[in-house]
Parts: C-alpha cells; structure tokens; sequence
C-alpha cells in the first residue's frame, strides 16, 4: 500500500518516451540515433521501477500490493485499478527486463523506419505491463486486446517474406478468441455489478454458468498459449517477426494466457475449471508429444524453437491445471524460465541471423569453431531449454511434472516423455549448428559475438543458471500466493449451487459459438 | 386546443428560412456565390446548434402532438448537425476540383438536415413520413448531383425507386396502424395498444411494413442493395454526407417509435430487428471482404456497423438505445475521419478510390495513414480506442437481457469485419508505395481529421462525461 502510483508511472513510462520520441526533429540520422538511445533509456527507466517494485514486495503478503484504484467510471462499476500479487508481479518483471534487450538486439538489424519501430516496442511494453498489473477485468481487456495493434505492425511491416500472412494469421486468430472472452467478461459484469477483478474472484457465478464462460476463456487464453491445436498461428508469427519481435511473442505474449488462467478461469470459474481439468490435460499431453514430435523434423531455426514453445507451454497448462501447490508453482516458473530461455534463444537465432540472412539450420555447422563464445552462451541456453538439473528450465518441469504426478499419474507418464523428447530437438539443433563439419564457408566466416551482443545475452544467460541453482529466491515469492489462489479455490469449488431460474438454459445456447472459437 | 408554442420548433424554423434565403441569394448571384453560402449554410447550422443549447430540454409536445422535443431528441439533432457541418466542411475543395461546386449543393444539404431534425422529432406517423421525404428528396438530389457521370446517375435514380418503393411500404403500414388504432399519433397507439390484451393482426402487419420501410432507410440487409452502389456512384462528397448522418437521424426516428408508441409489442418488432441485426452483421462483414473499392467497402462497413447499433435496439432497455446513441456518436466520429481522408485520394491526378490507391502511403503520407490505421482499428474494436468503447456498450446491454446467441454470433461478425479493416492498414503500411497522395489538404479537412483521432484516442480517458449524456438523453425516450 503506498501513495506512490508505482505501477501506473510504470505502465505509463514508454508512452511518456513515445511522446518525446515524437518531438524529435532533425537530420534523418540524427533523429534515429536519437530514437534508439531514447527508446533504450525509456526502458531502462521501467526497468528500474520494476526492480523497485520487486524489491517492495513483501513475499509474505498474499494480499495485491501497490494497489491503486481511481474512479474511472463510476456510474457503471469500471475502476482503473491495478495491483500485483505474487502471480503477476514476476511476469511484470519479465516485460520491462526483455524490452530494453529487445531494443538494443535491433540496434543494427532494423533499418527501416526505426522510429515507428522504437515507438511500437514501447507502446507494447507498456501494453503489457498493464495487462498484468490490471485488476479491472475490463482493463485487463483494453491491454490483453491492445497487445495486437503494436504486434500486428511490428510483424507485419518488419517481418520476413511472409509477413503479411502472418500478421494476419496472429492478429485475427488471437481476436476471435479474445473477442469471445468479451463476452464472457460482459457476462460476469452483469452478474455481479463491477469488474473488479477481487470482487469477481470472491464471487463465482452459478456452476453452470461457469461451464460457457470457462469455454469462452479458454478460447481467448488457449489461443494466446498457444495450446494443441490453435497454436498454428504460432511458427508462422515466429517465424516472420523480427527478432525482437520473436523474443517478445516467446517471452510475454504467450505468458498472458496461462496468467489469464491463474487469474480468471481458476479463481473464477473453480467448478468449470475442476470440470475441465482432463480436457486440458490431454490437450497438454497432446501438445507436449505432438509439437515435440515435429520441431524435431524442423529445418528453420525459428520454427524449431517456435514448436518447443509449443511444447514447453503444455507442461504450463498441464501444471496449473494440477490444482496443486508443486503444479501451479511449477507452471509459474516454467512460464518465467521459457521467457528468459525462448527469448534468448530467439536472440541466439538473431545473431546468426544477422550475419548470414538465413534461418536454415542446414546453412550452419562448425560454428565452435570461429564463434566460441556464441556456442557456449547457446549451449547454456540449450541447456537451459532441455530442462537440464542447474537451470531454471529444470525446475519448472520438475515441478509441473511433480503436481502432474500427485493429480493424475498416467498423464505424468506421457508428460515426462516430452522431456526426453525436447532433449533430443534441442540436442539436434545445437549439433548441427555449432558442431559439424564446417560445409559452410560464409559460415564458417562468420565473426564472434561482439560486446554489445554479450551485453544482450550474458544477463539471460546468468539469469537461466541463477535461477537453475537458487529458485527459492523467488519462489518465495510465488508460494505464497500461490497457496492463497488454491485455498480460495478449495472454498469456492462446489459451493454454487445451480439456481432453478433459467440461467442454465440461456448459457447452453452460447455453447456452439465458443466451440468455434476454441478449435478455430 | 390550438397550441402555439413554437419554441421548440424554433432551430427548424431558423433553418428552413435560411435555406429558402440562401437559395433566392443563389438565383440572384449564380454559382460565383457558393463559397459564401456554404460558409453561410455552416454558420446557419452553427446557429441552429446554438438555439438548441439555449432551449429547455424538457419534453414538450407542440404543434398539436405532431412534434416532441425532449433530451432525446436535443442530443441526436446536435448529432446531425455536427455531421452536416462536417460534410460540408471536408467536401469545399473537391466540389471545386469536379466542377460541382453550384449553390444548390450546401443549401440541399441543410434542407435534408431540416428533414432528419424532423425525422427525430416526429410524434405522428404523418410528420414521421414528411420528415423523411423532406430528407430523402434532398439526398436523392444530392447523390446525382454530379450529372455528367454515369455512375452518379444511376446511383440516383437507383437510390430514388428503392426509396420511394420503402417510403410506400411505409405509408401503407401507416395505413394498416390507422385502420387498426384509429390514430397515428404516437401517444394515442401507444395508449391503445398497451390496452390491448393481443394484438390484431392488422397492428402487427402494419408495423412489418413501418419496419420494412425504415430498414430502407438504415440500410439494415435485407433491405440494404442500393447501399453499395449508391455509395459507390454518387460524389465522394455526398457519399461522405450518406455515411456520416442520414442514419444517425433513421436510427433515432426507429428507436423512437419502436420504445414509444410500439413498446406493448416488444414481443413481436424485437423478432424483425433482432433479424435484421444479425442479418446486417453477417452480410456487411461477409460482402465487404471481396470489395476493392473503398466507398463500397465503406458502403458494406456501414451495414454491419447498422446491424451493432441495432443490437442495442433489440435489448430494448435504457441501457441499450444509450449504447446505441454512443455507438452511432462514436461511428459518426470515425466514419466523418475515414471520408476527409478518400475524399482527398487521387491516382494521376484523377480522383480515385481503390482500396490499392493507398499502397504505401505510410511512407509517402504518414500522418494520413497512421490517422486512417486509427480509424480502422477503431472500426475493428480494438482498445483502447473509442471503437471499442461502442461495441463494448452495446453487447453489455446485449448480455445483460441474455440475449447472448446475437451477442456472440455479433463479436465473432467482428472478427471477419476485421479483416477488412486490416486490409487497408496492410495495403497502406507493409505494400510498397505507387503514387504520392494529394500533400495539400485542407485546412477545414484537417480539423476534421485532428478532432476525430483526438476523440477517439482520449475517449478512454474521459469516458463517463459522453457515455452518461448519451444514457440520459435515451432515457428520456422510457419515461
């Protein structure tokens, strides 16, 4: 609790760095190195609220803190409200850490239009940021949707070859889901007369209500997951972003589902939820399997990596859905680990992007040779990737997978598969790029990383291992509330009773458009 | 009891001397005066804006029940004349450009604004009916009002048949409501008909025919085939004006007669509006996708923004016709930006407009096209710009009657609509640039432009103030 509005100075920063951004005048070359440093200092200066955030927080505390609430429509119940918890506060956390890496990883590759570039980074950062300190439902919405607007242009106009099929596939699939949970939100708001979000997770609606909300939800997050079998919009947007693009998308777009599960399905749908339970855990097992499976005929870097995403966010969904301390802790660190990991390795891609032009994973090979100190950063991420025991990636899993096996044993079984499977993909991908015979002779040329690139990768790759061999540092942090969230859950399960009125006839005729949305 | 009081007429009034005195300045001074009597035209409706201020806004009947003015009826009138201004002011340069500029355009313009206001205070199916041909007169002029093209022409002629074949269907089911109620005052059939236990079946045939003829006019499918082609055909300017206000005024005349005098049969108009609003989302989503040309776009566009705006209607609450003033505001708002910008197009140095005459502009033009992304992101609903503020209202009011199929179906609609909006923001951002735009826009069209991007970026800021008039004034139509 402070006067202080931490969160929304925060939140607001980047577009305070838009606005000047936009007052610069000058000599075109001027005006983009002057972007770039003002983008880059604009970040950092988030970055530095959020460690100032982290370091006010009080792990102990369940309760939100750096709460602050305006009126911002009385009248009909919406409250610009935002607040962190043990949940969120880590993935706020993870947004302004990766902004400025992303910004400083496209120093030299953009070159075009690097002011619409800078100021549609920043936008995004601050769109998500406030996706995950809102505690409005409708604010959450205004900042999960606006994620789209910055995405879709940065995709679209700095991608690759196939960009605009890819912008398009990203923005319309992750709208028809989001536009379902519209919905969903709108019914909630009926029902309870605001959208606060504190007061919906203390009042769950009627059971079978819940189950066509939930559905509408689960539309909206397995679509941002992405989740078997609505993650195709997944390679193809990894593919043609920009690398910076890639290592936002990996790093934090993908979080906002499985923190839309914590934060609305969970508490707020508890009977649907339990309902639902073996339906998300299959398609997790599935996921895991199945995406595992075919990065590892991948020929595209990126496209491998996507995939692993893939997979590596089936063990989120499979934890958090264990409704167990160990399964929900353990999806919570795995999201935070693939945000460091995936983004590096979407970095790692991006450097050897930027020499040779080409993601083919067979244009590679030898690069140990001529790239020492690239293979050893890429291997502690590869590392980092597989789950390897002394990374943080190792600690998700091993959690996941624990609360898996107190839930359901044979779905563990099948989960536990995708380990060795994700090994053997990483494995492949790290052979045939850095060790090999060298075929290659521009790559064999190509130089080592330089400092600006060590500056990028070193903190990630420190994180990775910091985080492999001290967890508790910040599961400290995460338990609590964690543990909250299941005792909340444990009391609200089963405590709806369905009301005689018609409310369960009404909700049955929503059914057949959510199916639509959560197969489309 | 003969009643005098014409206070509230009085912007009419006001409105109607000054276009039978512009025109007879016209006549005297020929078409060299067109400058001066757009300008004056504008000042007129300024005025008008003013008298409607300084009125009380309390409900009052005059004109012996043939005209109610009340909060209702105060806000959608300042709506129209904002809209009418704004047509009038982004279209000076490009009817100079045509060869279009004769003094009868501004002052046909204020007429069928006199017709709308009418059309919003009408209390009587037969000043409803003189309203709307007031209006529909004066736009049937308008649209061939470029007549050496073949296209405007045709879309005048087009627009004219269908319109009369609505205004006929109209009149009949005005005939059936008089035949069956003995009155075509609003307030005696809605008295007679909340005494009815059930309906004669004559009511309900007349109010099909009353809501076939208004869906003409609101473009509502399946009523909607001359929207394309009228739009396409007539004068970017004028098609700007059909966009931007006529259905301002149609929506509020509906929204009028179906909560006043038809509210005892709920049961059976929420049936067709429901239909026709599910219909106008699908094909104005659906029919847009194919189109290249950006006034049919738009044409497509503005019948499933019809069909949103109808939703509200079906939710038949309080709650709901404000959502529907507010969604109809906030369209006004993006559609008057969307025109100030095709009105200035040009491919060669003709006048043009293919959605592929925008390739590039990012880069030749970015404040235009960063301005036009707005607006399209606006139209798609995205937050957190005003667009989405409009859809938001309207299928809370939506759920909130459990009305949640049209709701749903209505979103998913959106998604599709998308498409097409992105379309235009990736032709203008991510395809490369052919032809630099007209660079010199007007100083009248930029003020357009800067108070539409403007609104619809801080609407999220200062919501409460727009949103709580819009509910009040809708309101006053459930008393």
């Amino acid at each position: 609790m402070m006067d202080f509005p931490v969160l929304s100075i925060m939140t607001f920063l980047p577009l305070v760095g838009v606005a000047i951004i936009l007052m610069i005048r000058g000599e075109p070359e001027d005006v983009e190195r002057n972007t770039k440093h003002m983008a880059l200092y604009t970040s950092l200066f988030a970055l530095a609220f959020g460690i100032f955030v982290y370091k006010g927080f009080e792990g102990s505390n369940t309760d939100f803190q750096f709460v602050e609430k305006i009126e911002w429509f009385p009248a009909l119940g919406f409250t610009y409200q935002m607040g962190v918890d043990g949940i969120s506060v880590f993935f706020v956390l993870l947004s302004v850490f990766l902004t400025p890496l992303c910004i400083l990883a496209s120093w030299d590759s953009v070159k075009t239009r690097v002011r619409e570039y800078m100021i549609a980074f920043l936008v995004l950062e601050s769109f998500m940021i406030g996706t995950f300190c809102a505690l409005d439902a409708l604010l959450f919405y205004v900042f999960f949707e606006g994620v789209l607007i910055p995405m879709f242009l940065i995709i679209g106009i700095w991608g690759g070859p196939r960009r605009v099929y890819s912008a398009y596939k990203f923005f319309l699939y992750t709208l028809l889901g989001s536009v379902l949970m519209l919905i969903a939100l709108l019914t909630l708001y009926v029902q309870n007369g605001t959208t606060d979000m504190q007061v919906l997770m203390e009042n769950p609606v009627a059971a079978n209500m819940q189950i066509w909300l939930w559905l509408a939800f689960f539309a909206s997050f397995a679509v941002k997951m992405p989740m078997w079998p609505v993650h195709t919009w997944l390679p193809d947007a990894h593919v043609e972003a920009p690398t910076a693009g890639s290592v936002i998308l990996a790093g934090v777009l993908l979080k906002m589902g499985g923190y839309g599960f914590l934060r609305f399905s969970l508490p707020m749908l508890p009977d649907a939820s339990v309902l639902f339970t073996p339906f998300v855990f299959w398609l997790s097992v599935i996921a895991i399997i199945y995406t595992s499976l075919v990065a590892l005929v991948q020929e595209d870097m990126k496209k491998l990596i996507a995939y692993s995403s893939v997979a590596h966010m089936g063990f989120v969904t499979l934890g958090i859905f264990t409704l167990n301390v160990q399964g929900i802790t353990g999806g919570i660190f795995q999201m935070l680990s693939h945000g460091i990991i995936s983004a590096a390795l979407f970095l790692c891609v991006g450097v050897v992007y930027d020499r040779l032009h080409t993601r083919e994973i067979a244009r590679y090979g030898g690069l140990v040779n001529n790239m020492p100190r690239y293979a050893t950063v890429f291997m502690i991420f590869m590392l980092g990737s597989v789950g390897l025991p002394g990374t943080s990636g190792f600690v998700g899993e091993f959690l996941s997978l624990l609360g898996a096996y107190k839930a359901n044993t044979i779905i563990a079984a099948f989960a536990t598969t995708g380990v060795v499977l994700g090994a053997a993909y990483m494995l492949m991908l790290y052979r045939n790029v850095v060790f090999g015979p060298q075929d290659n002779n521009d790559a064999a040329a190509m130089p080592d990383i330089d400092l600006r690139e060590i500056g990028i990768l070193v903190p990630l790759a420190f994180l990775t291992i910091y985080l492999g061999v001290f967890p508790g540092k910040i599961m400290d942090k995460i338990t609590p509330s964690t543990e909250k969230l299941i005792s909340d859950f444990q009391a609200h399960v089963g405590k709806q009773e369905t009301p005689a009125e018609s409310a369960g006839a009404e909700a049955i005729i929503i059914g057949p458009e959510n199916k639509e949305g959560s197969h489309d | 009891m003969i009643d005098f009081n014409l206070i509230p007429v009085l912007p009419e009034m006001f409105l109607a001397m000054a276009a039978m005195g512009l025109l007879v300045v016209g006549v005297a001074h020929g078409n060299s005066s067109t400058n001066v009597i757009s300008w004056a035209c504008v000042s007129a409706l300024v005025i008008a804006a003013c008298l409607l201020f300084g009125m009380s806004w309390e409900r009052q009947v005059v004109l012996n029940g043939m005209f109610v003015f009340d909060n209702f009826a105060g806000y959608m009138k300042l709506l129209v004349i904002l809209g009418l201004i704004t047509a009038l002011a982004i279209s000076g340069r490009y009817l100079e450009i045509l060869r279009m500029n004769r003094f009868e355009y501004p002052v046909l313009i204020v007429l069928a604004g006199i017709g709308m206001m009418l059309m919003i205070s009408s209390n009587n199916l037969l000043s409803l009916y003189m309203g709307l041909e007031l209006q529909s007169l004066s736009l049937y002029v308008l649209a061939a009002f470029n007549r050496n093209s073949l296209r405007a022409a045709e879309a005048g002629i087009k627009y004219f048949i269908l319109g009369a074949l609505s205004s006929g269907m109209l009149l009949f089911g005005t005939s059936l409501i008089y035949g069956y109620t003995g009155s075509i005052d609003y307030g005696v059939i809605g008295a007679t008909l909340s005494g009815l236990t059930a309906l004669p079946f004559g009511v309900i045939f007349g109010l099909v025919f009353i809501l076939a003829g208004l869906a003409f006019k609101v473009s509502a499918v399946p009523f909607h085939m001359w929207t394309p082609d009228v739009y396409q055909g007539a004068p970017t300017s004028v098609t700007a004006l059909f966009a931007i206000v006529p259905k301002v005024a149609a929506i509020a005349l509906l929204m009028r007669l179906l909560f006043e005098p038809f509210a005892a049969a709920q049961g059976q108009w929420v049936q067709i509006v429901y239909f026709l609003s599910l219909a106008s989302m699908v094909v104005g989503a659906f029919g847009a996708i194919a189109q290249t040309n950006l006034k049919r776009l738009f044409a497509y566009s503005s019948i499933g923004n019809m069909g949103y705006a109808l939703i509200g209607i079906v939710a038949g609450t309080p709650e709901g016709a404000g959502a529907v003033i507010l969604y109809m505001l906030i369209y006004m708002v993006m559609t008057a930006g969307v025109f100030a910008i095709i009105i200035g197009m040009r491919h060669d140095g003709i006048r043009a407009n293919h959605i592929s005459d925008l390739s590039g502009i990012s880069a030749t033009n970015p404040v235009l096209a960063y301005a036009m992304a707005i607006f399209m992101f606006s139209m798609s609903g995205i937050p957190p710009l005003a667009g989405f503020f409009g859809k938001l209202f309207i299928f809370q009011a939506a759920v909130a009657e459990q009305y949640y199929i049209l709701a749903t179906l209505g979103i998913l609609t959106s998604v599709v609509a998308a498409f097409y909006y992105l379309k235009i923001v990736k032709v203008m951002f991510f395809d490369e640039s052919v032809e630099p735009f007209e660079k010199d826009i007007p100083f009248a069209r930029r003020v357009v432009l800067f108070v539409a991007v403007v609104f619809l970026l801080a609407f999220i800021f200062r919501p409460e103030a727009i949103v709580g008039s819009a509910q009040s004034a809708a309101a006053s139509l459930f008393i």
